[in-house]
This record gives C-alpha cells, structure tokens and sequence, in this order.
C-alpha cells in the first residue's frame, strides 16, 4: 500500500461522466491553476450518454466521437486523468481517497460526480441473465458496444421499459430493421414523466412504425438455451412468452451515493447539495444525476437525470471551489430525438393539474403546457424547436398564462412570452 | 492536412486554432478551454454553440436548416450572422475561417 505524498491543493473530481468532465474544465477557467485530477471507473474519456441509444446504437458514430473532449485537450488544461480506477472509501477526517486497489490519495477539495448507474431487475432469473451474452442493461460505451454486436436485421429485440431509453432504443431497432417488442409494466409509456396524451401519442408512434408495444406487462421469468448463456425467451404476465434474441433493459437509473453515504456524507435519494452545490462537507461539492439539490423553481429538493443539468451544476460546483459561488437556479430541461420526432422539454410536469395541446398530435408538429393552478410549469415541445425556445423562458417566468391563448394557433406563441432582455453582444 | 480558424473568444482575445476540415465546426470549439458548451453534443436542440461568422464568410457557408433558424430566431445575443456550430460540417476551403463566440444566454 503506497499513500500518496501531496501536502498541497489536489482537487479530485471523482466520476468522470458529463458533470465530471464539465467541472474539471469548468475549474481551469474559474481560474483554479493547482493539481487537478478526474477518476473514472470506465476505460473512456468523459463523454456524452444521450448518443448511447441513438446514433451510437446505430454505428452511426464511434466512441471518440462521444468524447466531450480529446485527449490533448486534458493534457493542454493539466487535468490528470484516472481511468478504470474505482474510489472505494472517502476518508474525510484525513482528507485522503482510496482505491480498489488499496492505493490512497490526498486531496484538499473533492467533487462527486458519481452519476448513477442502470436500476437492473429483480427477478430471480436476472442474475443468471446478467451473465449471459445477449441480456443488457444500457448506460456505458461497454454496454452497448456489446448490444451493437447482435444489433442486426430481423434478429428479434425485447425491449423492457418504456421509458425514454427504451423508447429510444426501440426506435433506433426499426431503424435497423430489427423486430421489436417493448414491455413496459405501468400502464402507459413514459408514465413518471409525462401526461396521458403525450404517452398515447408516443405508443401510436411506434406501433405506426411497427413495434410491438405492449402495457400493463411485467416479465416474471426469463428462458435460457441449453448452454445457459443466452437468454431465448422472455415470459410475462398471463403466462405470454416473447421470444427473443436480445434484450434490453431500460427501467431506470440509481443515483451512485453509497461511497458518499459510507462517508456520513447526508444522502437522501442522491447526495444532498445546497444551492452552490455543496454536500454537507464544506471540502466537497457534488454535481449531475447523483445529486439531490434544491429547485428555486419547483419550490423543492429533487434530483434529475439530465445532461444540461450535469454540466450547469457543475459549473456552479467548480464555482464555488474557485472561491466564486454562485447560485445554482437553472430551470430543468430535457430532449429526446425518436424517429422523426425532435422532442424538447422544459419544466417539470409532476402535479400539474390542466393540459394543453397546442397545434396537431396527427400532423407531430404540437407543444404541449402543463398548468397547475393557472400557472405554467412545463412545456414538451414535439418538432417545435422555436415554440421550444420561447416556452423555456415562459416557464421560467413562473407566472400563470391563460390556456385559451396558449391553446390558440393564430396567437404567435411569443406575443405571450415575456420578452427577450435587449442584448448588447460584440460585432 | 489541416486548416486554420481564427476564433474570437467571448473576451475578445484572438485565436489561430489548427483543425481537420471534417466534422462540424462545433466539435472543433468544445475542444477549446474557452470554447462552447455544446450541451446536446449536435442535435440542435439546445443552442449552446452559437457563433458569429465573419461577414466575409457567411455567404461561403451553407444556408441554415430549419431547426436552427428556429432556435435562434429565440436568443438573447442573436445577430444575423449568427449560426450555431454544430450545424456548420468543416471543409477544406474554410481554411481562415473568421468567427466570433456569442456570449452565453
């Protein structure tokens, strides 16, 4: 066991997704000069997870290309990198981390941004799938590297979730020619997130596109073949068996909080941040999907799963170990790109209690408002990229807007929208 | 075989920055320490790559898609040379290339 010597400023960033690799650049301009390292259990330089079930799924795009930065890029900035290494224990009282492997460092500051990981299933055949070669979670360049491998035509794909991974995922399959079955449990798509029209909406789609989409379903069981490592069938409730030559797991994400929380750091679904992004040690910030943090707009704690919000929490983290806090006040947003449909979100729509649909679910071209008590709270903008636009600072606005005009076509949506702050920008 | 930009950053600071004319233009930025945000990585969803082409340049560069006429039609620091980087594929005749980093929104 060796212990590193440094008595100086080291900040370690430990997770090295989209948050991670923001902050450390977000650092070097805050200003920040000294030792500066990320840690990243992947083999990969910080990069981007939307791709993943999209252009990634399809081999449209190879893993460099999701990189948020090159190599030189980290060498030029003197940001160290710690690849395939995992932070086992955060020693606070002697400021130190420690490795899988037994090896320590000392920091003087650290910033969390452990992400999460894939929620897997709980059924007892799951683990025996886990080993299989045909079963997969989607969350890394691994994960699909691996799916990518029997991604091809005709080969049958069970799909189970239909949140917006497996969405996703499924619209990347017919794309590919693949024949494809979405299970999803709830009985709707896209339940947790979004209103019954915009789920009933998404279901046409993709039935339209010729998934096989099915509610109300829960797998109980899975079918293995006689050498035990590829699962064949999928078997769901009502005693219904799919059968399948891959299958992919989409049903949610876990925050990784478990090294933060054996650390007395305070953990409450994510590593509990105030408003600069601070854990409940002043020496540690923490920053994207693994943080729970307060929302000056929604009034509350929550936690997001969201590349805008990794990389503007970041920035708000490295802030604050530059010596500038600033506070965290972003409005939530989200996109997700199926088929030929570019859906934009702004908002939370959780508690929302009226609905209105702007323009034509038939012609997909519509925004949908969500209100509650009047006032506006979200906005899911479907091929609509500048009622999008304008829709972000109406919900940011927090202020009610009355529903016949948002509902109304021959209103420029903009007439309604508080206006755009005069800018002065250079020539 | 590269090319050359000049890029101004949002201080006004000058930049020669050497890249392979392929790709888009944004790609080429997010790798700059004072770059752009790119958040979305390309999709043109979220318009956080916005620059300002030279004038001498804008005529040079393909014209705008819909969806980025759309998002910009919206930003604070719009001009009418402003185009969002992740729309602009790299070429070997935009050698010189002369641009501006909008300010952030």
């Amino acid at each position: 066991m060796s212990t590193d010597t440094h008595t100086e400023d080291h900040v370690y960033v430990v997770g090295a997704g989209h948050a991670g690799g923001e902050l450390a650049f977000a650092l070097r301009q805050q200003g920040y000069t000294g030792p500066l390292t990320v840690i990243g259990e992947e083999a990969h330089l910080p990069y981007q997870r939307p791709p993943l079930s999209k252009a990634y799924l399809k081999g449209e795009c190879e893993a460099p290309s999701l990189y948020l930065r090159q190599q030189a890029a980290y060498e030029k900035a003197n940001i160290g990198l710690l690849l395939s290494r995992r932070v086992e224990r955060i020693d606070r009282a002697g400021k130190k981390l420690v490795f899988d492997d037994g090896r320590e460092v000392k920091y003087s500051k650290l910033a969390l941004a452990t992400g999460g990981r894939a929620r897997r299933m709980t059924i007892n055949d799951a683990a025996r799938a886990e080993r299989t070669k045909n079963f997969h979670y989607l969350r890394s360049i691994d994960d699909v590297m691996a799916i990518r491998s029997r991604f091809e035509a005709g080969q049958r794909l069970v799909i189970v979730g239909g949140g917006y991974i497996g969405l996703e995922v499924a619209a990347s399959a017919i794309a590919r020619d693949l024949n494809v079955t979405v299970l999803e449990a709830l009985p709707r798509v896209l339940a947790r997130v979004t209103a019954p029209q915009m789920s009933a909406f998404y279901e046409q789609v993709h039935r339209n596109a010729g998934v096989d989409l099915r509610t109300n379903v829960e797998v109980t069981g899975l079918e293995f073949n006689a050498a035990g490592d590829a699962v064949t069938a999928v078997h769901c409730t009502g005693g219904v068996v799919i059968q399948a030559d891959l299958v992919v797991v989409g049903i949610g994400l876990l925050p990784n909080t478990e090294v933060a929380q054996a650390a007395g750091l305070d953990v409450d679904n994510g590593i509990v941040v105030n408003e600069h992004a601070v854990t409940s040690d002043p020496h540690i910030v923490a920053a994207g999907d693994c943080t729970n943090h307060p929302s000056l707009f929604c009034g509350r704690r929550i936690r997001l799963e969201s590349v805008p919000n990794a990389v503007e929490q970041a920035r708000v983290a490295a802030a604050y170990l530059a010596g500038k806090p600033r506070v965290y006040d972003s409005v939530p947003w989200f996109w997700s790109d199926q088929y030929d449909l570019k859906l934009q979100m702004t908002g939370l729509s959780q508690g929302y209690d009226q609905f209105v649909l702007r323009g034509s679910m038939e012609n997909k071209s519509f925004a949908a408002f969500y209100l509650k008590e009047g006032r506006l709270i979200a906005c899911d903008a479907v091929n609509r990229a500048q009622e999008f636009m304008i829709a972000k600072r109406m919900v940011a606005a927090c202020k009610p807007f009355d529903p016949a005009a948002l509902a109304d076509e021959t209103v420029p949506l903009k007439t309604l929208a508080p206006p755009v702050q005069a800018a002065t920008a250079p020539a | 075989m590269s090319i050359r930009l000049n890029v101004v950053d949002r201080n006004g600071g000058e930049h020669e920055v050497e890249t392979a004319p392929e790709g888009s233009l944004m790609e080429t930025l997010r790798e700059l320490d004072y770059g752009v945000a790119a958040i979305c990585g390309g999709m043109c969803s979220c318009a956080t790559c916005h620059v300002y082409i030279a004038p001498e340049w804008l005529d040079k560069l393909p014209a705008r898609q819909s969806d980025e006429g759309d998002l910009l039609a919206e930003l604070q620091f719009r001009q009418d040379n402003s185009r969002l980087s992740c729309q602009v594929q790299l070429k070997p005749e935009y050698n010189g290339l002369r641009l501006t980093l909008a300010p952030e929104e």
